[in-house]
């Protein structure tokens, strides 16, 4: 695993990518301090980190889209495969190296409420505690990443993937308000989520069957609890939509509430992507 | 040191390997032979865990390579068909990588870096960039990755591919000698590339094991088209008088090659077709006509290969291990 992380951040570093996430994190984060800390004289550090966490949108899918499409594209998986350390070994060492080039921009970051904090009164402690929550989050955008780029060999198609994911979670609380809150709605919606995971199933397991056989059972069971109480559906599509957005949950943080359950929401999602990474190139032994 | 048992693998509804056993014994060169598709690469990406298989098991040296990876997967070093090369890398820096995924650490690490660097004569190159090496130095490379380690097996699949002559010659002089010291298995399509580098032949086709051989028996059955072919400057017509003359001829083709010469191919029922020549040269000889060239034809791979995968299809048992050459009359025509 120590070769796998230490040869993937002498890699990040030979090419453009690491300084690139850097330079983009630090922009943000610098505009961000730049409008409310000295412009609006605020002196609470939270805002500037939350102010252009959208940025995420296009720095994350940079930093991880070629991390397992290029090894696919080179062939240099084979490699991987061959040598005598496990999927989980190879997943976590680049995930690990993809932190270390995410905590060194961070810890440059980490400087400013100190230097904040001599010209006025910074509650140094939701600043700081918003930066660790700042860091899961992204951390937990990361592995999102790590899993796109692990379904494809073409780096492009990673990058415009993890854009497409990263901006709609961005945007599913605002967008979760014009959704339909009737119970018809929710039903038609989780219809059609089934049937893109059916497709999904069909894509990676080549399984028709079992593609078929699952979204045949679970529209059977929505029809079944519509049918037996279907005020369960009423706003259930935008709730889910608010429940998963990472963006919204670190708002929380901002306000000023460490909120334990979204650190476990944060760390459930990257165990999950990761574990699905895993999977993803295990698979590839299969077929 | 390899045990193949029962090995399958199917994509889908295709048959890549269908049913392989044998045993690979330690410090011999194997030459893996077949005709492209017949499942080289497959059968090789499962020995070396890179592929899973449908049914049966691979054993290196005790070790199943599904059940305990880490353990066989020490044991082996492999260089897969495209060599799984970071091209931004310098050989040097690669080598390193893959001796510390290998395990190796520190005095040691060094130590066979520079051992495998020299073993493949890799050092004038060791700090460019792998891109911007020659085809033949970046097999090298990949080579030298399947050495670290020490492993006992080395695997290489069709390490000759793409190379000019003279790369091949130094490939092939490298293979030759690192079976010295480790157990080589190397798949080719190159008839005479594995006879004359290899100790035992394996030779599959359709995924199925069809000869498992020394060179030399095999050769002994690569003569059975029984056919023999000569040049000559006289007429067609004067060959066919004195050819008919000859007993054991069987079929007989004569063909005028434009320069006034003519081409003769003749097939005997003779087992041994050196008897054949024999008694054509001295035809010629005692009418006082000059031959101006006499080849005993050997059949080619190919051939073979076609016509063992039809009888196979006919036969529905499948190949004994170690077996020899299933049919003996495989290439008569």
């Amino acid at each position: 695993m120590t070769a796998v992380l230490k040869h993937e951040l002498k890699s990040y570093f030979r090419s453009m990518t690491a300084y690139v996430f850097g330079a983009g994190l630090l922009l943000a984060v610098g505009l961000g301090a730049m409008l409310y800390n000295i412009e609006a004289a605020v002196s609470n550090f939270e805002f500037a980190l939350s102010y252009f966490s959208i940025i995420f949108a296009v720095i994350v899918p940079i930093l991880t889209m070629r991390v397992i499409a290029e090894e696919r594209k080179q062939k240099t998986d084979q490699l991987l495969y061959s040598l005598p350390i496990t999927t989980t070994q190879v997943v976590v060492g680049k995930y690990l190296a993809l932190l270390a080039v995410y905590v060194i921009p961070l810890c440059i970051v980490a400087v400013y409420p100190l230097i904040f904090s001599q010209f006025g009164d910074v509650y140094l402690l939701t600043s700081y505690g918003s930066m660790l929550a700042f860091f899961i989050m992204g951390a937990a955008l990361i592995a999102l990443g790590v899993f796109i780029s692990s379904l494809t060999d073409n780096q492009g198609f990673a990058a415009g993937v993890g854009i497409a994911v990263i901006l709609l979670n961005y945007f599913s609380v605002s967008l979760s308000e014009y959704v339909s809150t009737t119970a018809f709605g929710s039903v038609v919606a989780l219809c059609v989520i089934i049937l893109a995971l059916g497709a999904v199933i069909k894509h990676l397991t080549k399984n028709e069957n079992l593609a078929y056989g699952i979204c045949f059972v679970l529209i059977a069971a929505i029809a079944i609890t519509c049918f037996m109480d279907s005020t369960k559906f009423e706003g259930l599509l935008p709730s889910v939509m608010t429940r998963l957005s990472l963006f919204d949950r670190f708002t929380g943080f901002v306000n000023g509430v460490f909120d334990m359950a979204s650190i476990v929401y944060y760390a459930s999602v990257i165990v999950f992507f990761l574990f699905l990474s895993i999977q993803s190139l295990e698979k590839r032994r299969y077929n | 040191m390899i045990e193949i048992s029962h090995l399958t693998k199917r994509y889908g509804e295709h048959l890549a390997v269908s049913d392989l056993s044998f045993t690979v014994d330690s410090g011999q060169i194997y030459g893996f032979l077949g005709p492209n598709g017949a499942g080289k690469s497959t059968t090789m990406n499962i020995m070396t865990g890179c592929l899973s298989a449908t049914e049966g098991s691979v054993r290196i040296d005790g070790h199943d390579i599904f059940e305990e990876p880490n353990q066989a997967k020490k044991l082996i070093g492999y260089l897969p068909e495209q060599p799984p090369l970071y091209m931004n890398e310098t050989p040097e820096e690669y080598l390193r990588f893959v001796g510390e995924a290998k395990g190796l650490r520190g005095g040691e690490l060094e130590r066979q870096i520079d051992e495998v660097i020299s073993q493949t004569g890799i050092k004038e190159v060791a700090h460019r960039r792998i891109s911007a090496l020659s085809k033949g130095y970046k097999q090298r490379v990949g080579i030298a990755q399947a050495l670290l380690g020490n492993p006992k097996v080395i695997i290489l699949d069709e390490p000759t591919v793409g190379l000019d002559p003279i790369q091949l010659i130094e490939i092939r002089d490298l293979i030759k000698e690192l079976g010295q010291t480790h157990t080589v298995i190397f798949s080719s399509h190159i008839l005479s590339e594995v006879q004359t580098i290899c100790d035992q032949i394996i030779m599959i086709a359709k995924g199925k094991l069809v000869a498992f051989d020394t060179p030399e028996n095999l050769e002994k059955h690569l003569l059975s088209p029984n056919e023999v072919v000569l040049t000559s400057d006289d007429s067609a017509a004067e060959i066919r008088v004195l050819l008919e003359g000859v007993d054991h001829i069987t079929d007989l083709t004569l063909e005028e090659t434009g320069t006034g010469l003519v081409t003769a191919r003749i097939k005997t029922d003779l087992s041994n077709v050196y008897d054949l020549s024999r008694t054509v040269f001295f035809a010629f000889a005692t009418a006082g006509k000059a031959l101006l060239e006499l080849t005993v034809k050997k059949a080619n791979l190919e051939d073979i290969f076609l016509e063992l995968a039809e009888t196979d299809d006919g036969a529905s048992e499948p190949p004994a291990v170690e077996a020899e050459i299933v049919d003996s009359e495989v290439a008569e025509e």
